[in-house]
């Protein structure tokens, strides 16, 4: 059976503008869905490059996410750290496509034993 | 698949009966236009044939609108009529639509029966709405806007009123509810949505636009999910996901389009979301081409009609043996309401590598934004103020490199193009004298000078002065060019009072002034009116907005969950591995065998890794998942207890002593006191933390001289003292004041809570407040000044009857519910499982 390159993880309204959910990978790293004013929908790994942080509990403004547990930037596009702090998380591809938001299954699974 | 066609070049000039045969699918905008293109290039090459479903004359689609508010008629919107078909030979085939290509016999049937052969097909068929499939959809009186019969059902039931829900808040359903209100019908709006043409408008344009459509009378309703639509044969109304029912009799679906692609997938061509065609417009059978909406070109499919002019072309080219290849389009919007401008084009995401230039013009109600990325204009979004539309597109389009112009971009093409040099000193240098600098207060460009000649020589004096930008501030960039300008080296530079943030030029005070003054009730509405600089905020004015208005206006304001800090959003304090601790409130730090099995059941339950006595005499349960947070809370309420608040800025604990009940020094019970200073201000926002403490005698065990307000009980009454902390600058507190009873002492409590709540500025604890605006300024509102403080005391206990609610009970109760829950899980193993 050939497998599907994208996961469907469901409509888009599920996500606040502004806002994130997370998407636990059973035996892997979870992912944070970002969605921003714009209503673009990005997701990162949900792990701060600093500490670890829930990224997905940050405050989400432009196309970057604040991260809660010590204030790092990371950009929702190419999760790097913006500013004066180095490190980055990675970014996994998404995409909509008729109201529904897909996943990139390669790189949701990258981890899983 | 995708083979070379060549073209045969003895055909070019054919006499008549053997001209190649062209059948075209699709009598709409792009079918005509291409034909029309193909006969301005070579008018003798093809005997052409066109199909089309509607029965009438080709006409311009975008024009229902006009034709639906009663700009215009069905005659004026007419492009070709029948004498054009006659005068080029051309054989129309109206109100009979194709129902199959036969590719190996090279021809089409329609719904007449009608067998007609091609050499060369092109398909034309535009799109179809979408139609969400909710129940309801099929009742009579349910329609989309796509076509004149559409216009025609609205204009009938238009006739009789009633009430019309348009669902779906884009360019099509925000035209169909403007011509619907026009002819006399009340109307919704429903989107799915926050922000209303949200694939055009920034969050700040669209509220501008939702702002100006209310203002028309119409009602929109954003984040509106339609469950269904109800009624037995005809519709009566609409049904949202969460409850709200809606009155209609008419309901235009509005969602959006999907191109239409049957025909060419019956057919076996190959169809993604579109017909996919080549850059010649041929799809995936060399005879067969395909163009406008229903196709999809290096992935992208439009439904704007300016790419179809430039596909039309190219297939012109290709038709007639000199072929072009189209590239794609750049698009741009415009809404057809009268008088509302608004334009967008491009991309404007954002972005790390883009820069953001934003103009605000409250007076004038116009909203700017210009996206930049490196030399490149990438996006625009206009309100108000659209007349730069063009040459903001046109920049665009040319990937013109704007680093020269750049200062002066957002100004527009007049002043952008203007002066040989582009500085914006010597642009403001260039303005007569008579030009207005300030337009909220009328100030002239000389009057400013005058002032500034008159001894000004900073922006406030300047304020002070003239008024210049003393308003909405938006013409501070120019009052700060006048002051380098007239005062050279002397000028010392913009002034040192520090902005709230980077995003905007006004200090907290100013903020907070004009949110009362201007009425200001929502986060957009204040970056608008006081000119953000960023389209939607950062980290730190969200928060500080949201409880600006939260304070000011407390039955109006409407929580914005995404503009709190994750504790106060999760209503938990968040810990380094992710998971939350739990804290539930004390009263003064009493507490009973029940309150303590209840804590003790939750640990076990949830598997807390540790349960601690907090410094603030309660306990904290440590090592929560946010998922399991309504429970827990759940069960907490069932045994009676509520938030501690201890994640929030908010009133945290108020830490007592035994007082005179037990202790053989007390002098009042300082035990009781807390518990009701705690239940007058528990659940009350601040600008920051606070805590209260209470203690028995002047021995002090409550600490309460390290806090933001403690009180030491003498036997004569209650000592208050204030701006007290014991955190990273241990500070002391002040005394402010002697109550005699304890009714005076929770007045006093009241009245300084409130104030600190009023006038400190946000992330401000009592501490440097109090040290700011200093004890005299204190006392003077609290002490010296009776009906000020009742007055205070009145405001808060009202912001108290709505504020004061347990949040864990509402999450128990179902709210904001997605915040604890994942979006969805990814079981490989269980995907991975043979079919
Ligand atoms: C749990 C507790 C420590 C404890 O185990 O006892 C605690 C824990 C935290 N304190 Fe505290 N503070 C606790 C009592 C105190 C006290 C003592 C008191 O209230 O009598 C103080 C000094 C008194 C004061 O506030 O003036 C105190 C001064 C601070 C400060 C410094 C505040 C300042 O104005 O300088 C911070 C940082 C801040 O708020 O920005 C802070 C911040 C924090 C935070 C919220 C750190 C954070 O932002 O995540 C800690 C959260 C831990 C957690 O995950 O739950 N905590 N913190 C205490 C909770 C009391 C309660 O029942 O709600
Ligand atoms: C109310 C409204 C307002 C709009 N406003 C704007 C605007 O302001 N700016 C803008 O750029 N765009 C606007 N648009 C979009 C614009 O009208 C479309 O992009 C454009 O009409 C698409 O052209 P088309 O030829 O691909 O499709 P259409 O114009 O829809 O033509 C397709 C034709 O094919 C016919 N057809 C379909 N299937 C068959 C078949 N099997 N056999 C025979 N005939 C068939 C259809 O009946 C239709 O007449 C608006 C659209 C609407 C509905
Ligand atoms: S003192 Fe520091 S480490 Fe301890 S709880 Fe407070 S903030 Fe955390
Ligand atoms: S863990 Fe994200 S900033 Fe420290």
């Amino acid at each position: 059976m050939v497998e599907a390159k994208w996961i469907d993880i469901g409509p888009v309204e599920q996500l606040p503008a502004l806002g994130a959910r997370t998407l636990p990978v059973q035996g892997g790293q979870e992912i944070a869905i970002f969605r921003t004013a714009t209503g673009s929908i990005h997701a990162l790994a949900n792990k701060c490059p600093h500490k670890d942080g829930p990224l997905s509990q940050g405050m989400v403004h432009d196309t970057s996410v604040t991260c809660p547990l010590h204030n790092w930037r990371i950009s929702l596009l190419t999760g790097e750290a913006l500013g004066e702090d180095k490190g980055c998380v990675p970014v996994i591809p998404v995409k909509v496509d008729a109201g529904r938001i897909y996943i990139e299954r390669v790189a949701a699974l990258a981890g899983v034993a | 698949m995708n083979a070379p066609v060549t073209i045969d070049d003895k055909q070019e000039h054919a006499s008549p009966h053997e001209r190649e045969r062209l059948v075209v699918i699709g009598n709409g905008m792009a079918g005509c236009r291409a034909v029309e293109e193909i006969l301005s290039r070579d008018a003798d090459r093809y005997a052409i044939t066109i199909f089309g479903a509607e029965p009438r004359v080709n006409y311009d689609r975008i024009m229902l609108s006009p034709v639906l508010a009663g700009d215009k008629s069905f005659e004026e919107i007419i492009i070709n009529d029948q004498s054009w078909y006659d005068d080029n030979g051309i054989e129309l085939v109206s109100g009979d639509a194709v129902i199959a290509i036969k590719r190996e016999a090279r021809e089409v049937v329609s719904a007449s029966g009608r067998v007609t052969p091609y050499d060369r097909l092109l398909i034309a068929t535009g799109s179809d709405p979408f139609i969400i499939p909710v129940p309801g959809h099929k009742l009579s009186g349910v329609i989309t806007f796509r076509d004149l019969d559409d216009v025609d059902k609205m204009l009938t039931a238009a006739e009789t009123g009633g009430h019309a829900v348009v669902i779906g808040g884009g360019l099509l359903g925000l035209e169909a509810a403007h011509g619907l209100s026009l002819r006399g019908m009340k109307v919704t709006v429903l989107h799915l949505m926050p922000t209303l043409m949200e694939r055009q408008l920034d969050e700040a344009a669209g509220f501008l636009l939702r702002s100006e459509l209310e203002r028309r009378g119409q009602t929109i309703i954003t984040q509106a999910d339609t469950a269904e639509i109800m009624g037995d044969s005809h519709v009566t109304g609409v049904k949202l996901k969460d409850g709200t029912e809606i009155d209609a009799d008419l309901v235009v679906m509005a969602v959006g389009i999907k191109p239409s692609v049957n025909l060419a997938k019956t057919a076996e061509l190959e169809v993604e979301r579109g017909i996919v065609v080549d850059d010649d417009m041929v799809t995936s059978d060399p005879a067969i081409l395909a163009v406008g909406e229903c196709v999809q070109h290096r992935g992208a499919c439009y439904g704007l009609v300016a790419p179809l002019w430039e596909m039309c072309r190219a297939l012109a080219d290709f038709m007639t043996s000199d072929p072009s290849g189209y590239v794609g389009s750049v698009t741009a919007t415009k809404l057809k309401v009268s008088g509302i401008n608004l334009f967008s084009a491009g991309d404007f995401s954002g972005g790390d590598d883009t820069e953001d230039i934003v103009m605000r013009d409250a007076s004038r109600g116009v909203y700017k934004r210009v996206v930049v990325k490196g030399d490149r204009l990438i996006g625009a979004v206009l309100y108000g103020d659209t007349a730069d539309g063009s040459w903001y597109f046109d920049l665009l389009k040319r990937q013109e490199d704007i680093s020269d112009i750049r200062e002066a971009l957002i100004f527009g093409q007049a002043f952008a193009s203007g002066g040989a040099t582009l500085d914006p000193d010597s642009a403001v240098a260039a303005l007569s004298l008579d030009a207005e600098i300030c337009g909220c207060n009328g100030v002239t460009k000389g009057q400013v000078v005058a002032c500034i000649d008159g001894g000004a020589n900073d922006l406030d004096s300047v304020r002070a002065g003239c008024k210049a930008s003393a308003s909405c501030g938006s013409c501070t960039g120019l009052v700060e060019s006048l002051l380098s300008i007239s005062l050279g080296e002397d000028y010392g530079g913009a002034r040192t009072v520090t902005p709230m943030c980077q995003c905007t030029s006004f200090t907290h005070e100013d903020v907070r002034r004009n949110i009362l003054e201007k009425e200001l009730k929502s986060i957009p509405q204040v970056m608008q009116e006081l000119h953000w600089t960023t389209p939607d905020g950062c980290a730190s004015c969200r928060p500080a907005l949201n409880y600006y208005l939260l304070c000011a206006w407390p039955t109006e304001h409407e929580e914005d969950p995404q503009s709190r800090f994750v504790n106060e959003r999760m209503h938990a304090n968040i810990q380094k591995d992710g998971t939350y601790s739990v804290v539930p409130r004390m009263w003064g730090g009493i507490t009973t065998p029940n309150e303590l099995r209840a804590i003790a059941d939750a640990a076990d339950k949830y598997e807390a890794r540790l349960v601690k006595v907090t410094g603030g005499q309660r306990l904290d349960i440590f090592g929560i998942k946010k998922e399991d947070l309504p429970s827990i809370w759940a069960d907490l309420n069932a045994a009676g207890m509520v938030s501690g608040h201890a994640y929030g800025k908010a009133l945290r604990t108020v830490k007592t002593c035994v007082g005179s009940e037990w202790c053989r020094f007390g002098t009042q019970d300082s035990t009781g006191l807390g518990i009701k200073a705690e239940q007058m201000t528990w659940g009350s926002w601040m600008p920051h933390k606070f805590k209260i403490a209470v203690s028995g005698c002047p021995r002090n065990c409550a600490e309460a001289s390290i806090k933001d307000l403690g009180i030491i009980c003498v036997d004569s009454g209650y000592e208050l003292s204030v701006g007290g902390n014991g955190g990273i600058h241990l500070r002391g507190t002040d005394f402010l004041c002697k109550a005699e009873t304890e009714e005076a002492a929770l007045e006093y409590i009241a009245a300084f809570v409130q104030l600190y709540r009023e006038e400190a500025r946000y992330l401000d604890r009592t501490a440097p407040w109090v040290e700011r605006v200093g004890m005299d300024y204190i006392k003077g509102r609290i002490v010296e000044d009776e009906p000020g403080r009742k007055a205070l005391q009145e405001r808060f206990l009202f912001a108290q009857s709505v504020h004061q609610k347990d949040p864990w009970a509402e999450r128990v109760a179902g709210a904001e519910s997605h915040l604890h829950k994942h979006i969805a899980e990814i079981r490989p193993f269980a995907i991975l499982e043979p079919a």
